[in-house]
């Protein structure tokens, strides 16, 4: 507990305990630092609606994009619509997880004979970080199905979640690799001393170490991920950008796409404020251990 | 006495730098050989190529009558008889101590996971480590470390034990619970090439001490002749910093 304490007392920790309110510290001088923050961020945030309330054109913004007839109007539909937005989101990213930690030990295989396999992955990698999301999703969304092969599914939404998969395993095996290279070679070389194979090796002493690092940078691109689903909107299955985008067709005001916009932002803050957290949480071990 | 370990001409470079430059080494079964020489004279890379850390680009090195470089021979077995210790301990951190040294037991050697334990806790019960079983690395001292280390290797029952500077990282007050371990070994019977720095624990526990030089075993012999009247000069050199560092 005595690092607890120490810790806490430690002002330069304390300035990176909260990124929203500073370093407060207590007693009198905390006080007063309180006071001082809370009348700031008052004056700054009422000057801040003040002027964007009376800029020239305000009233013209509100009723297009901030009208609450319209918000109440359309938010039950795109609600509805997001929780595709949720599906697709969910099934991705049990594959990307998966594919990506596959792809990720491919590359870092052993050996002459693995040659080919690490090209084919870095290729894979490079080619699928390289091309644009949204060209991969019209590319397979309305191209796979154009094949009229039986036995292809002509559904708009599988395609999306492949081409989001296809993507995302490219971007994500690098965070595994990231994290896999992190692990010092002395502990793969302990495990191998012990007569450990590199399978078991990597299973039980890299892989559980390296995936652990890399949770918060792991989840930094779930948010990236959460957005690019409102891409496969574009191919027309009626996601929530596809629902506002239907709202705002038929009444010429783009409230549903701030409603659609609110919805992304409410599952993605918590997530971001989730990864700050265990960033910051994994930072303090690591300093209270001293490594 | 049966021949544990042989080593004829071993070669080894890193790129262009040379470590290992023919060296020839005979340890017999329930032999102690402690390697003493300065740091950068090859005495961990030695030990590295002896487990096959490390593949060696010219010689033969032959353990229990299996010349171990040969082609085609099965890598994990050989390593499984060979235990070595290192200096920075390299304990699995994200394991428990139980786990850490029941791991390759489990999964090299087939063992259940009862006999394993069952083993393990034998093991850290003999080094005064058994209610650390259930504790993480972290939260153990370097000589903790270093022991359950030491109990992680033997857990594999080798013929062999290969440990590398195991008490350079540790604190002083901490070292003498580790030469302690190192000692009930060799009172045990086990072969043992250690390379060290502690001249009087060479001196105490080794058979035999060699010098290595600048990636050849100089000089050899008994402790007491090697360190009370070493033939070359360069051992004379060696030893007589050593002295001045208040070591011997």
């Amino acid at each position: 507990m005595a690092g607890e304490s120490r810790r806490r007392s430690d002002p330069a920790l304390d300035g990176r305990r909260s990124r929203i309110l500073g370093s407060l510290t207590s007693g009198a001088e905390g006080r007063r630092g309180a006071l001082i923050a809370t009348f700031s961020t008052v004056v700054v945030f009422t000057l801040l609606a003040l002027l964007v309330t009376h800029a020239p054109g305000w009233p013209e913004v509100k009723k297009t994009f901030f009208d609450w007839g319209q918000f109440k109007d359309s938010l039950p539909d795109i609600a509805r619509a997001f929780l595709l937005n949720v599906k697709i989101f969910c099934i991705s990213e049990a594959f990307i997880l998966v594919f990506a930690l596959l792809l990720a030990v491919i590359r870092s295989l052993p050996g002459p004979a693995a040659l080919p396999l690490r090209i084919l992955g870095i290729a894979y990698a490079d080619f699928f970080r390289g091309v644009p999301t949204i060209l991969v999703i019209a590319m397979l969304g309305f191209g796979a199905p154009a094949l009229q092969l039986q036995g292809v599914p002509l559904s708009t939404t599988f395609w999306g979640i492949v081409a989001l998969v296809l993507v995302y395993t490219a971007y994500v095996s690098e965070v595994y690799r990231a994290g896999i290279e992190s692990v010092h070679p002395s502990q793969a070389a302990a495990a191998r001393s012990l007569g450990l194979t590199h399978w078991q090796s990597l299973r039980t002493v890299v892989l559980p170490q390296a995936v652990r690092r890399v949770i918060p940078p792991l989840l930094n691109d779930f948010i990236g991920l959460q957005k690019d689903t409102a891409l496969v909107g574009f191919l027309g299955s009626v996601e929530a950008f596809k629902q506002s985008q239907i709202d705002a067709a038929a009444t010429f005001n783009y409230t549903s796409y701030v409603a659609a916009a609110l919805l992304f932002v409410a599952l993605t803050v918590p997530l971001a404020r989730f990864t700050d957290w265990l960033v910051l949480r994994d930072r303090r071990r690591r300093q209270a251990t001293g490594t | 006495m049966s021949q544990a370990l042989f080593l004829e001409g071993v070669r080894k470079s890193f790129g262009t730098l040379e470590v290992l430059r023919g060296v020839d080494l005979a340890v017999d079964n329930h032999e102690v050989v402690c390697l003493i020489g300065a740091s950068g004279s090859g005495k961990s890379t030695l030990l590295r190529c002896v487990n096959l850390l490390e593949p060696i680009d010219a010689g033969r090195i032959v353990v229990e009558g299996v010349d171990i470089t040969a082609r085609g021979v099965d890598v994990n077995r050989i390593r499984r008889r060979i235990g070595i210790v290192f200096q920075a301990y390299n304990l699995f951190p994200h394991m428990s101590v139980l786990r850490n040294v029941t791991l390759a037991p489990r999964l090299a050697l087939g063992l259940s996971a009862a006999q394993a334990s069952e083993q393990a806790l034998g093991l850290l019960g003999r080094f005064g480590l058994a209610e650390k079983a259930n504790d993480y690395p972290d939260s153990l001292s370097g000589g903790q470390q270093q022991r359950v280390a030491i109990v992680r290797a033997l857990a594999m029952q080798p013929d062999l034990m290969l440990l590398d500077e195991v008490t350079s990282a540790l604190d002083p007050e901490l070292v003498a619970e580790v030469l302690e371990v190192i000692r009930e070994l060799a009172a045990g019977g086990m072969t043992m090439v250690i390379a060290t720095h502690e001249m009087s624990f060479a001196r105490d526990i080794a058979d035999r001490v060699c010098f290595l030089d600048a990636g050849v075993i100089l000089e050899q012999g008994p402790p007491a002749q090697i360190l009370s009247e070493p033939r070359e000069p360069r051992t004379q050199q060696f030893l007589q910093r050593i002295i001045e560092a208040g070591r011997l």
